[in-house]
């Protein structure tokens, strides 16, 4: 055992844990995307960034690689942390801007705009499918293909794989293709309406989520 | 051949190796890098031999096709030693000429010598050269005298001796005391202690004892290519510095990790590799020693990212070429999940140098914190383009003025960027910046690899980070968001200003994409993605808001922002730009003003680079 403080409170984690399962023990919740208790850690969204300080210096780490040790000193909610979050959700609401996931965890984080050209690509390239279908379900049939931008999840040859069951895993576990927001086009607003945790002045344009209400058709808290 | 199976094997064959060649006999190195083929240096090479066997010559004058001189501006270059004659651009129809009064009578041909640009005088030998006589060639010095494909020239200049040290003289944790105290650090780029990490791989345990050394060949930063020609001119400098590095760290495979798109050093690295283990020196029980080591050539695909360590370990395993997290480093769990230690290719080709000649000497050259010599290519505008190597702790102004001799076309200089296509572009004012690791990073841009490309006042600082910036977006492996979403971003923001659509806040946001990749990217690639951004908006910050607020390409070079016209004032009606105009967009009679008719105009420059009136006006 290892001990190791998190946000200000000093806890006992097992060796070879990562920071990640020690916060989430003791109840804080650090916003993952691409992690999954069941696979493997891939350390790819980036979402789960913490604070590690040494000394009069931190830096950023995943927590769901990074290892915990002895001594660590780390913050999750930080002012850098909740920076570099929001700039994140606000990269993948731009690719992907129909994703319930995102735009609740954008509305929690008080992200209400999206400065960026909206590219649907409707996948956030985390690789839980991938994952899960060769790891849970030791099948392999889907993988990453080309690199850069061009990078996509998809079958050898983009034929139907021999190893594939059918199982329908890869749809089940991800976190953007379920439950689309309905709204016709995201164009360059964000309501927060889909999840009432922050309070949304203005909307810029409105999504026409499901709950929009108020006196120009937003909900206003 | 019999294998070698003593130091004194070694020493008796070195011993032979020297008696039969006399120092003093006539000899043409041709220099036969990429760059001088493709000068057709290999035609130099031909037209040299059919000249000797006519004239007889061919037992008396001895003719080698080298490794890269490093003068690669004035490819294709010969020397002629002894005297060490220094012949530049020469032709195969130069070949009779250069034998019956060079090499015969020992007669100077004035116009193959090169004129010195700075005092416009001819230079007759290389040593004389500036371009080279202000340099500290300790490792690319033998490129040009030693035959790539021929062991026994590396074994006439002193190869393996280093070898015969380590083994039967040091132990191993004497080698690595040894370059912990040379100070060498990692030359790939990151700067690592090259001691620590052999001591952590040595130290690291292994489940069945196996343990990997790896040689970093995947250079792949945009005009960079120093690693391409050391193996191309000198893989048994590599290879030794490999096996040493093996018997020091207890492992007995090595793999060298070579990029597709370098075909000579590949062919040059296997004949290399062949002749070794023919001579003994690789495969079991080398030299005698009982110490057992062999490498392995694997190719890359062409991915820059697979210079990373984790990903290049990770296309050796036969996967995807993409990073892992390095909470564990690669020297305790790497390949296969065994301790490996990766290498940069200068860094192994350092190792003979160190044991040979000591740390003491080695930790001589270079700064407090940075030893020994780097090689950096020479690229870009600049008039002496090459390979150079210099002792750290050199300044920038030394190696843009009085190595690289200076702008063309006596243009002004406006930024140097180091480090590849992620380091930044350092400006004028910065110039007397000594160049050593710390130093690069305090200022924004990074030693790297030791690509260092010129830039002068007609280059366009915007446009060039949008340059970078599409190079790693297409390169990133895009695994990570902020490396994959955030460098796209930056394209499109960067593109948008250099195409005339910026916004106010452009900057601002530029900065903050720039930040988080620093922050929060997976592997270095990303971290460093943003530099060249980051660095002209600190530098050259104008010119950003010259983009934006008045819609205007200071340099003239975003095409949609400039326009072509020509004075009629300076316009001789000469009909230059006339006729290299792709467009026919140029109308004029002959000695009267010439116009450019806009609708047709793509503004490829070509008129305004023909004038030699200056005639043309980019606005």
């Amino acid at each position: 055992m290892v001990e190791l403080t998190i946000d200000g409170i000093k806890t006992r984690a097992q060796e070879g844990t990562t920071v990640l399962e020690a916060a989430h023990e003791m109840g804080i919740v650090i916003p993952t995307l691409c992690y999954h208790p069941g696979l493997s850690a891939y350390g790819a969204c980036r979402i789960c960034l913490v604070e590690v300080v040494k000394g009069n210096r931190s830096k950023l780490e995943a927590s769901c690689t990074l290892p915990v040790e002895a001594g660590q000193v780390i913050l999750t909610d930080s002012e850098r942390v909740k920076r570099v979050r929001r700039l994140i959700v606000e990269l993948l609401l731009a690719s992907c801007p129909h994703s319930k996931t995102l735009q609740d965890m954008a509305a929690s984080m008080g992200v209400n705009k999206v400065r960026f050209k909206i590219k649907n690509r409707g996948c956030i390239l985390c690789g839980l499918c991938v994952r899960y279908c060769q790891e849970q379900m030791k099948s392999g049939g889907i993988g990453f293909i080309g690199r850069g931008t061009s990078r996509r999840v998809g079958t050898a040859f983009g034929l139907t794989p021999e190893e594939c069951r059918n199982c329908g895993a890869c749809e089940w576990i991800c976190p953007v293709c379920e439950q689309a927001c309905t709204a016709p086009s995201l164009i360059d607003g964000l309501c927060g309406g889909c999840q009432n945790l922050v309070p949304v002045e203005t909307c810029t344009v409105c999504i026409r989520c499901s709950e929009s209400v108020g006196p120009q058709g937003h909900k206003v808290y | 051949m019999k294998k070698l199976t003593s130091v004194a094997d070694l020493e008796r064959l070195r011993r032979r190796i020297l008696s039969q060649r006399d120092p003093e006999k006539p000899r043409i190195s041709v220099c036969g890098g990429t760059g001088c083929r493709a000068y057709n240096s290999q035609e130099v090479t031909r037209a040299l031999k059919k000249e000797l066997r006519k004239q007889g010559l061919s037992k008396t004058v001895a003719l080698k096709q080298t490794g890269c001189h490093g003068f690669c501006e004035r490819g294709p270059l010969i020397v002629l030693y002894p005297q060490r004659i220094f012949y530049q651009r020469v032709s195969p129809d130069d070949a009779p000429e250069i034998i019956s009064k060079s090499v015969l009578k020992g007669e100077i041909i004035d116009r193959l010598l090169y004129v010195d640009q700075m005092e416009q005088k001819k230079v007759r030998f290389e040593n004389e050269v500036p371009f080279y006589n202000r340099q500290q060639r300790i490792i690319l010095g033998n490129n040009g005298i030693i035959d790539p494909t021929d062991i026994k020239d590396y074994l006439a200049v002193g190869g393996y001796s280093a070898l015969a040290k380590a083994l039967f003289q040091m132990t191993p944790e004497e080698i690595i005391a040894e370059i912990k105290k040379s100070g060498l650090r990692g030359r790939g780029g990151a700067g690592f202690a090259t001691g620590l990490k052999w001591e952590s791989c040595r130290n690291a345990p292994s489940p069945d004892g196996i343990r990997y050394v790896i040689c970093n060949a995947d250079e792949g930063d945009p005009g960079a290519y120093m690693d391409r020609s050391l193996v191309e001119g000198n893989p048994h400098s590599v290879i030794e510095g490999m096996i040493i590095g093996a018997y020091a760290i207890g492992a007995h495979h090595g793999y060298v990790y070579i990029r597709l798109e370098y075909p000579l050093a590949l062919e040059n690295l296997n004949i290399a590799l062949e002749q070794a283990r023919k001579y003994g020196l690789l495969g079991k029980d080398i030299l005698g020693s009982g110490f057992d080591f062999d490498i392995k050539v694997s190719r890359g695909g062409g991915a820059f990212i697979c210079g990373e360590s984790t990903a290049l370990m990770a296309s050796l395993e036969g996967k995807v070429g993409e990073p892992r997290a390095k909470h564990i480093h690669t020297s305790v769990s790497g390949l296969n999940g065994r301790p490996s230690n990766l290498n940069n290719v200068e860094t192994w080709a350092n190792v003979p140098l160190i044991i040979n000649r000591g740390a003491e000497w080695y930790s001589k050259i270079g700064t407090e914190g940075s030893k020994g010599t780097k090689i950096f290519s020479l690229v870009g505008k600049i008039n002496n383009v090459g390979l150079i190597e210099v002792p750290m702790g050199i300044t920038l102004r030394k190696i843009v003025y009085e190595i690289g001799g200076g702008i063309p076309n006596g243009k002004k200089f406006k930024a140097v960027q180091t480090g590849g296509p992620s380091g930044g572009c350092i400006p004028e004012h910065l110039l007397d910046l000594p160049v050593d690791f710390e130093r690069l990073t305090d200022v924004g841009s990074m030693m790297g690899s030791g690509g260092m490309i010129v830039m002068d006042e007609d280059t366009c600082m915007v446009d060039i980070a949008r340059y970078f910036i599409k190079f790693l977006t297409e390169e990133s492996c895009g695994k990570c968001v902020p490396c994959r979403e955030g460098l796209d971003r930056m394209l499109d923001i960067l593109t948008d200003i250099t195409e005339g659509r910026g916004k106010e806040t452009d900057i601002e946001l530029l900065e903050e994409l720039g930040n988080l990749l620093k922050e929060a990217s997976f592997c270095a690639l990303g971290t460093t993605a943003s530099n060249p951004v980051l660095s002209t908006i600190r530098y050259f910050q104008d010119e950003y808001e010259a983009h934006i607020k008045e819609r205007r390409c200071p340099a003239g070079v975003c095409k949609a922002l400039t326009t072509f016209t020509i004075d009629a004032e300076s316009c001789t009606g000469c009909g230059v730009c006339l006729r290299e105009c792709p467009q026919g967009a140029i109308s004029g009679e002959k000695k009267k003003p010439h116009v450019i008719d806009k609708s047709r105009c793509i503004k490829c420059g070509l008129c305004r680079d023909s004038c030699k009136f200056d005639a043309v006006i980019v606005s």
